[in-house]
């Protein structure tokens, strides 16, 4: 009798790892594996334990039960992980702009002392692998734009003999013409036998890129599928464990009168590069205008501009008046602009506050807060200890400090302060990043219904299915100029895509 | 990262937990110069609780370092740390002095009020300088008050050698303030009205903080620069105003000293309360009311350790100087190092 084949040894298998941080249960039994030569993504809400499982993939992490197995073998530590061949490509590029490609693939791993003698080494053995991926070894890093850079990021990895490539979240910086290079990259790896497993919460990018996919909820596996059995809106429906609302069509109404505008903005930063460049833009009542485009290119100087918070030259008019430039940023406050920022754990709550504290951050000298130079305690804690119930901020208590509150409800409590009320004008950056499917949802009503009721909305995403399900207008910037403004009637993901990379209206 | 604790073992168990590990150093000190840790204790409650005069000159110490403890407390809540309280205090001393001189038929009581003011605009006057400084020119604050410290130290000495000094009087002094203007004492100690002051701007302190639009802004200045710009607030203002009013605490000091006890002005009547404000403002938790609890401790050790000094022949000075170093270097320097072993156990 013929033995049974032997089932190959899957690259990276998880049996039954659990990890708690504290009383935080970050993985619960999770088990799954990922066989050699396939792209594998990995998909779940925020804290839905996707980064634990991959710290512990690569032996950041230790499991409080089960093992992480690569190749068969388990690991204990970081330095495990790498001898194995586990490469991580960080979200954030850890990359040194001022050196060239090759030192920068050689960084780390310079076996000797002699740099030139290394340096030749390197070359050598990644002239085919540069070539083929349309990359010059001694390009300075800096001069390279961001989809270059990430497959710096990946060859180094490979330099490394990375047989298992984890990318965690590797389009967010990307055109969506840049992720589909990506894409095929990575296709072309798992194709030469290399295993890689993509992070993502971009489902489209699962359907597009995976062989596999593993959806997690609350630390555990809540299903692990083919991606060619499966669909967007199935995957949706497990991530978030129940029915998505459809989106609910456009509004109809025509926008009002402008509330907000902008006239020459420029304002350049200190090595004097021009962040933005002569922007010029409207907000009018009822309409939602959104900016898309690659990260860093102008897109949190104009929203801190439009805040007064940095003093761009050029004019804002508020309700067809020039804003004077001191001051600027109270007094748009005094008028009614609100500003969720961008950067929420940064800018938006001061840490140590109490949640009251917090709730009036920015709008301490209203009225409402302060009567005389004296803060109304006990009023302001009635409308906090409201608000927050009202947006679902948990536990509901006024007088916890911030440091009591996960990141969602931190992210919440920004939103009761900054959309309790109905602004005239509001300032959206990045309104869903960070945050589950089910909270997504209950913002892009929100802004939905502050635009019925008359806001002017300028919302700045780096997701471009966001722009495309909330904006009337769509604005992109590229090397902080608007390089094409669309109707949401004319707007599509291509045209939009194309813009944002640079070549307009050409294709 | 450092750990926050329940309130209670961050208001109370941590400080005694500090305190009694000061204690325990200076148990082995006095057992190493052949002195009982047992009696020097009681000695040192004794001298500081035991009679109306201990508690008169406790308190009296404690008066001065709650205006240097709240000279550091106030900026500290918007993030800037003012070592310059000595100076602020010297300084804060001239126009007292000034003021105490020009009138001297008055009483004491008209003349409160007007000298009070005169010690806090000496005070915000010269922690102006290093606050305009750090806000227009980005120079470190903790340098320049520590170098305006020098510089206070030069004028007052100035002043007195030059231009103030008492004519005939050998030492560094300026001529007595008339009689009316003494402060009414308790009880044939140095403890004087100005303990009331102290205890009254404490009180003002903690409304202004932490009930005001401007103490809200002050504290969200000094946790988050970032979310204070975000929220427009205007940072830099902030930091003069705050900087400035922990110099008019710092300017009071010679209230108490010079209407107190002095009744005049003399070289260096500071004699470092504004550096041992640091160690009550840190160990104060930079809250008002923990720095005058703070300051009644130190007040304490200071009195306690003059009287040991007194009784022990063997404890001199400079050994009741160690004791306050190493209460100073335990609540102060090493406040936090308690802190893991402490939520370790907490949470056990």
């Amino acid at each position: 009798m013929p033995a049974d084949p032997v089932p190959p040894v899957p690259a990276l298998c998880f049996d039954g790892v659990s990890k708690r941080f504290g009383a935080i249960e970050a993985n619960r039994g999770v088990s799954f594996s990922v066989a050699a030569g396939t792209i594998h993504g990995i998909v779940g809400e925020n804290g839905a334990g996707k980064s634990t499982l991959m710290g512990i993939a690569y032996g950041l992490h230790q499991p409080d039960e089960g093992a992480v197995r690569i190749f068969g073998a388990p690991i204990r530590s970081a330095r495990d992980a790498i001898a194995r061949g586990v490469g991580m490509v960080h979200q954030h590029f850890k990359l040194i702009e001022s050196f060239s490609v090759l030192e920068n693939i050689v960084l780390g791993a310079e076996g000797g002392l002699m740099l030139q003698r290394s340096l030749a080494r390197a070359r050598a053995a990644l002239a085919p692998l540069a070539a083929a991926n349309g990359l010059d070894l001694d390009a300075i890093v800096g001069a390279l734009p961001v989809g270059l850079r990430q497959r710096v990021e990946i060859l180094k990895a490979l330099y490394r003999r990375a047989e298992i490539l984890i990318l965690d979240e590797p389009t967010a910086v990307l055109t969506p013409a840049e992720a589909d290079t990506l894409f095929a990259d990575l296709r072309r790896l798992a194709a030469q036998g290399k295993t890689v497993l993509l992070i993502t919460h971009k489902l489209r990018e699962i359907m597009a890129a995976t062989d596999r996919v593993t959806v997690m909820r609350q630390g555990q596996v809540v299903a692990d599928l083919a991606t060619a059995a499966t669909n967007e809106a199935a995957l949706a429906e497990l991530m978030v464990g129940r029915k998505l609302m459809p989106e609910p069509a456009l509004s109809r109404k025509q926008p009002g009168s402008a509330v907000l505008a902008a006239e020459g903005l420029v304002w350049r930063d200190a090595a004097g590069v021009a962040r933005l460049d002569h922007v010029d833009l409207v907000l009018r009542e009822g309409e939602i205008v959104g900016v898309a485009g690659v990260a860093g290119n102008g897109q949190s100087e104009l929203l801190a501009a439009l805040a007064g918070l940095i003093p761009a030259e050029g004019r804002l008019l508020w309700r067809g008046e020039t804003v004077p430039d001191r001051h600027r940023a109270a007094l748009l406050r005094r008028l009614g602009l609100a500003h969720i920022p961008e950067d929420r754990e940064r800018d938006g709550l001061v840490p140590g506050f109490e949640a009251w504290e917090n709730a009036i951050l920015g709008r301490q000298r209203d009225p409402a807060n302060s009567r005389h130079g004296f803060l109304r305690g006990a009023a302001i804690r009635r409308e906090t200890r409201r608000r927050m119930a009202a947006f679902d901020v948990r536990p509901a208590e006024p007088r916890l400090t911030s440091h009591a509150f996960s990141g969602g409800n931190q992210q919440k409590l920004i939103a009761a302060r900054e959309l309790g009320e109905t602004p005239p004008a509001l300032l959206v950056g990045h309104p869903t990043r960070g945050i589950d499917i089910g909270a997504i949802e209950r913002i892009h009503q929100r802004l939905r219904a502050l635009r019925e009721a008359g806001t002017a909305i300028l919302l700045v995403s780096a997701e471009l299915d966001e722009i495309l399900a909330l904006a009337d207008r769509i604005l992109v910037m590229v090397g902080g100029r608007i390089v094409g403004a669309l109707a949401r009637t004319e707007a599509s993901e291509r045209r939009i895509g194309l813009m944002m990379a640079g070549l307009g209206e050409a294709a | 990262m450092r750990q926050t604790l329940p309130p209670l073992l961050e208001f109370v168990v941590l400080p005694a937990a500090n305190l009694a590990a000061a204690l325990g150093i200076t148990a082995i000190l006095f057992l190493a110069i052949g002195v009982a840790p047992g009696t020097a204790l009681g000695t040192m409650i004794e001298g500081a609780f035991g009679s109306s005069e201990g508690v008169g000159y406790t308190l009296y110490y404690a008066t001065s370092f709650i205006f240097a403890g709240l000279a550091v407390a106030i900026p500290f809540q918007a993030g800037l740390f003012n070592i310059g309280g000595e100076g602020q205090a010297m300084v804060g001393g001239i126009p007292i002095a000034l003021v105490c001189l020009a009138l001297p038929g008055w009483p004491w009581w008209a003349v409160l009020p007007l000298a009070v003011a005169a010690g806090m605009l000496g005070g915000m006057a010269w922690a102006f300088v290093p606050a305009i400084l750090q806000v227009r020119r980005g120079s470190h604050i903790v340098i320049t008050t520590i170098m305006m410290n020098f510089i206070a130290s030069a004028l007052l000495t100035w002043l007195l050698a030059d231009i103030l000094k008492a004519p005939g009087d050998p030492s560094p002094e300026s001529v007595p303030f008339a009689d009316s203007l003494a402060l009414p004492v308790w009880d044939g100690t140095p403890l004087n009205v100005s303990f009331l002051l102290a205890l009254g701007v404490a009180g003002l302190a903690w409304l202004l903080l932490n009930h005001t639009v401007w103490g809200y802004e002050l504290r969200a200045t000094g946790r988050s620069a970032e979310a204070a710009r975000y929220a427009a607030i205007p940072a830099g203002t902030v930091a003069i105003l705050a900087v400035c009013l922990g110099g008019a605490c710092a300017g009071l000091v010679g209230i108490n000293e010079m209407m107190g006890v002095l009744h005049r002005l003399v070289d260096n009547f500071t004699a470092g309360i504004g550096f041992v404000g640091i160690a009550v403002a840190l160990m104060g938790r930079n809250h008002p009311l923990g720095i005058v609890l703070a300051s009644l401790l130190f007040g304490a050790l200071y009195q306690g350790g003059a009287e040991l000094s007194f009784d022990h022949p063997r404890v001199t000075r400079d050994v009741v100087v160690a004791i306050d170093g190493l209460v100073i270097l335990f609540c102060g320097a090493l406040e936090h190092v308690l802190r893991r072993p402490l939520a370790a156990l907490w949470a056990a």
